[in-house]
């Protein structure tokens, strides 16, 4: 398209935007005092930004378009042909390990604190993972079993001293428990009948949590919940969340060994051949209601185990930190980091979270960009920052014996 | 498992059947006032639910943003209606310039939204479009936050109370009734609209087939967009009638209006309109009748609880269609 065309769809664009914001964006009343307050700058930075922006949006929208036309070749995400290559997988790994280790002690206590965060988010992106990305299961009430662990150490701690060690392997149980009995119900339903009936058990959980005050305190929620401790030594505030944060960064390692474990593992793969078919599947024996229920199941194991460490870190819980907007926030590290993609997943956590703390310099307006780079992602990059790459094999057909050769892997 | 869910559906409506008996005669008036109570609630739920049905039914996508829609609809006709009265307009060229404004608005926002968040995406996998529409609705409630105010706004009641209605006032108030009858206005023009119109044909024809519409001549994406601006219309009709209703808005209320909204079109199952008009209207009458019997705290949980219940026994909402699935 030429240039002079596209300034001119622009601007049309941009009249259009002034028109449409004005109201909300140039009339300010206050039904109180009635005052009304015109601010006609604002129409103005409006008529600007949208100009420029719908130019910058639509150069971006053709250029994906055309790659889409030409690109036939390898579109392999560059960190995975990185990790596949040996020459730069090892000092790639050190050097990733290296920074992990060093960082509690490089940086200030707040900036760990903020990484136990967005550990811990890669902890529910991966086991929700299982569920949306490998199974397939839109799942919108993840937090529920959050919730769950996180409720299970404050209050056996409360009433029966538990420390956090025993907890948390009981918290797992718990929560495949939850995902069992919750599951059980609900997965005969089919795709957005799914999406809401767990969305609906997601909100009743925190309702119930919330009124129900014998059991849970209410909205007051539970506080002094002690730190986990180092074979009865306690640490020093300091110190306890450098310590927390190696127990995550030993949990998430943990997660990253089982989910690609599980991925390649025969229940992995039924769970993959089930997002992508379910009659195919069944006409190949595999058990449609039992596969689905394992990976509810192990999906709620690891959010509950998430839900001790938060329980463990803050000190303090309260519903309110378990919203629906905490489901829909794991449910877009899983997508906008790339389903089914555990390099993807924790990208997308690690983006998704650290992100908005460090947004908090602009902080009135780090929701509001927030919610305009989920948008742009996702127009420019439907699959996730990071898409997974399936495992292809391939057969040789000659004389010698058949023989699987995996071409792509997905190691991490 | 057949005939457990019998006994349990016997059970249960022998047990609120009884219960309902009981309180219907011991005291008939309370029990009229919650009836009327849970239609109003109904009818604005309907209104809202009509427009995620109808986008689900032609683009199987959850419209995250659609509450949004509904909540700039209620927060336009705050502004106008506003900046009118203090200009010292005539009240009822300002009742409907703030109706007339806030549906228009409401209509380029919807059409807006899909133009940017969703069809770009329509090839895409549906969870990234379900996430554009969870970034678009966070997008929205910012930049009304940022742009007005994040508290409570109050919204005079643009509907007065007519005087002829006094002897019922005590049973119904005005705007309830309003409500009520707008709704089935409406609805009874989008029936029509829906049946009658080449653009309503050409609806029902993309939603079943959108292939097989386009190459029958149909242009899908003018019939999509067109979609989008009917469900604003209606949402943004019932963003001004709540808003009267409850006396106030912020730049959140969107939100679970949405939800509600939302779990009314699956209860009818989604994609039928009627679906959508029946399962707001039970969940309405329903949800007044818990509110007013037991805990009203518990209110959100009834309405998750039925419809849990109600899709465990037809897992495809009450109207819904009972799809094979093909291979």
């Amino acid at each position: 398209m030429p240039i002079k065309q596209q300034l001119k769809q622009s601007l049309i664009i941009a009249f259009w935007f002034m028109i449409l914001t004005f109201p909300i964006m140039v009339i300010k009343v206050n039904t109180i005092q009635n005052i009304i307050v015109f601010r006609w700058f604002n129409l103005l930075w409006v008529g600007i930004l949208t100009f420029v922006a719908s130019l910058v949006w639509n150069y971006f929208l053709r250029r994906t378009e055309d790659g889409k036309k030409k690109d036939f070749e390898d579109d392999t995400p560059l960190i995975h042909r990185l990790l596949q290559n040996d020459r730069f997988r090892r000092p790639f790994l050190g050097l990733l390990a290296a920074f992990f280790i060093a960082y509690p002690f490089i940086f200030p206590m707040y900036h760990t604190s903020i990484m136990i965060s967005a550990l811990v988010y890669v902890m529910l992106g991966l086991g929700l993972n299982i569920v949306v990305g490998l199974a397939g299961l839109l799942d919108l009430g993840y937090v529920a079993f959050y919730a769950v662990g996180a409720y299970a150490y404050a209050l056996l701690n409360l009433h029966f001293g538990l420390s956090f060690w025993m907890v948390l392997p009981l918290s797992a149980l718990l929560g495949t428990l939850f995902g069992v009995l919750l599951g059980y119900p609900v997965l005969r339903l089919r795709g957005d009948y799914l999406a809401i009936v767990t969305l609906g058990f997601g909100e009743i959980i925190r309702i119930v949590l919330e009124n129900w005050d014998e059991f849970s305190n209410g909205p007051r929620g539970i506080a002094d919940i002690p730190a986990p401790t180092f074979f009865g030594h306690q640490f020093n505030q300091d110190n306890t969340m450098i310590y927390i944060y190696f127990i995550v960064i030993a949990l998430v390692l943990m997660t990253i060994f089982f989910v690609n474990r599980l991925e390649n593992s025969k229940i992995g793969r039924a769970w993959i051949a089930l997002r992508d078919d379910e009659i195919a599947c069944q006409a190949m024996g595999i058990d449609k209601f039992k596969t689905k229920l394992t990976a509810f199941a192990l999906g709620a194991t690891w959010a509950a185990m998430g839900g001790v460490i938060f329980a463990a870190k803050t000190s303090y819980i309260n519903p309110m930190s378990f919203t629906i907007w905490e489901s829909i926030t794991i449910l877009c590290v899983v997508v906008i980091g790339g389903m089914g993609s555990a390099i993807g997943v924790i990208a997308g956590a690690l983006v998704l979270i650290l992100l908005p703390e460090y947004l908090r310099a602009v902080a009135e307006y780090r929701m509001l960009v927030f919610g305009a780079l989920q948008v742009i992602v996702m127009v420019f990059k439907p699959d996730g920052l990071i898409k997974s790459v399936r495992k292809v094999y391939t057969f040789k057909t000659s004389q010698e014996p058949q023989q699987e050769k995996i071409a792509h892997g997905t190691h991490t | 498992m057949r005939w457990i869910s019998i006994l349990l559906g016997l059970s249960g409506t022998g047990a609120v059947g009884f219960f309902a008996v009981r309180e219907i005669i011991m005291y008939p008036m309370y029990f009229f006032e919650l009836f009327l109570g849970g239609l109003t609630r109904g009818s604005i739920y309907a209104l809202i639910a009509l427009g995620y049905t109808m986008v689900y039914g032609i683009i199987q996508l959850i419209n995250f943003a659609h509450g949004e829609i509904y909540m700039i609809g209620a927060m336009t006709a705050l502004i106008v209606a506003t900046v009118l009265g203090m200009w010292g307009w005539n009240t009822a060229v300002i009742v409907i310039l703030a109706f007339v404004f806030a549906i228009v608005y409401s209509c380029a926002y919807g059409f807006t939204v899909e133009k940017i968040a969703y069809k770009p995406l329509r090839n895409a996998p549906r969870l990234s479009a379900l996430i554009s529409a969870i970034g678009m609705s966070l997008f929205l409630q910012n930049y009304v936050m940022l742009a007005q105010t994040p508290d409570y706004l109050p919204f005079q009641s643009l509907i007065p109370d007519f005087q002829f209605w006094e002897p019922f006032a005590h049973i119904i108030t005005s705007v309830e009734i309003t409500i009520i009858i707008t709704t089935v206005i409406v609805m009874i023009l989008l029936g029509l609209l829906i049946k009658f119109t080449r653009i309503g044909k050409a609806m029902r024809a993309t939603a079943q087939d959108k292939v097989m519409a386009a190459l029958l001549g149909i242009n899908v994406n003018n019939v999509i967009s067109a979609t989008f601006v009917v469900g604003s219309a209606t949402a943004a009709i019932g963003g001004v009638l709540i808003a009267c209703h409850v006396g106030q808005i912020n730049f959140y209320i969107g939100f679970l209006a949405g939800l509600k909204a939302f779990i009314a079109a699956v209860l009818g199952g989604i994609g039928s309109i009627p679906g959508a008009v029946l399962g707001s209207l039970v969940l309405g009458i329903s949800e007044s009748f818990f509110t007013g019997y037991f805990w009203s705290e518990y209110e959100d949980v009834f309405a998750f609880a039925i419809l849990v219940l109600i899709l465990i026994f037809r897992p495809s909402g009450i109207l819904g269609r009972h799809d094979t699935q093909k291979v």
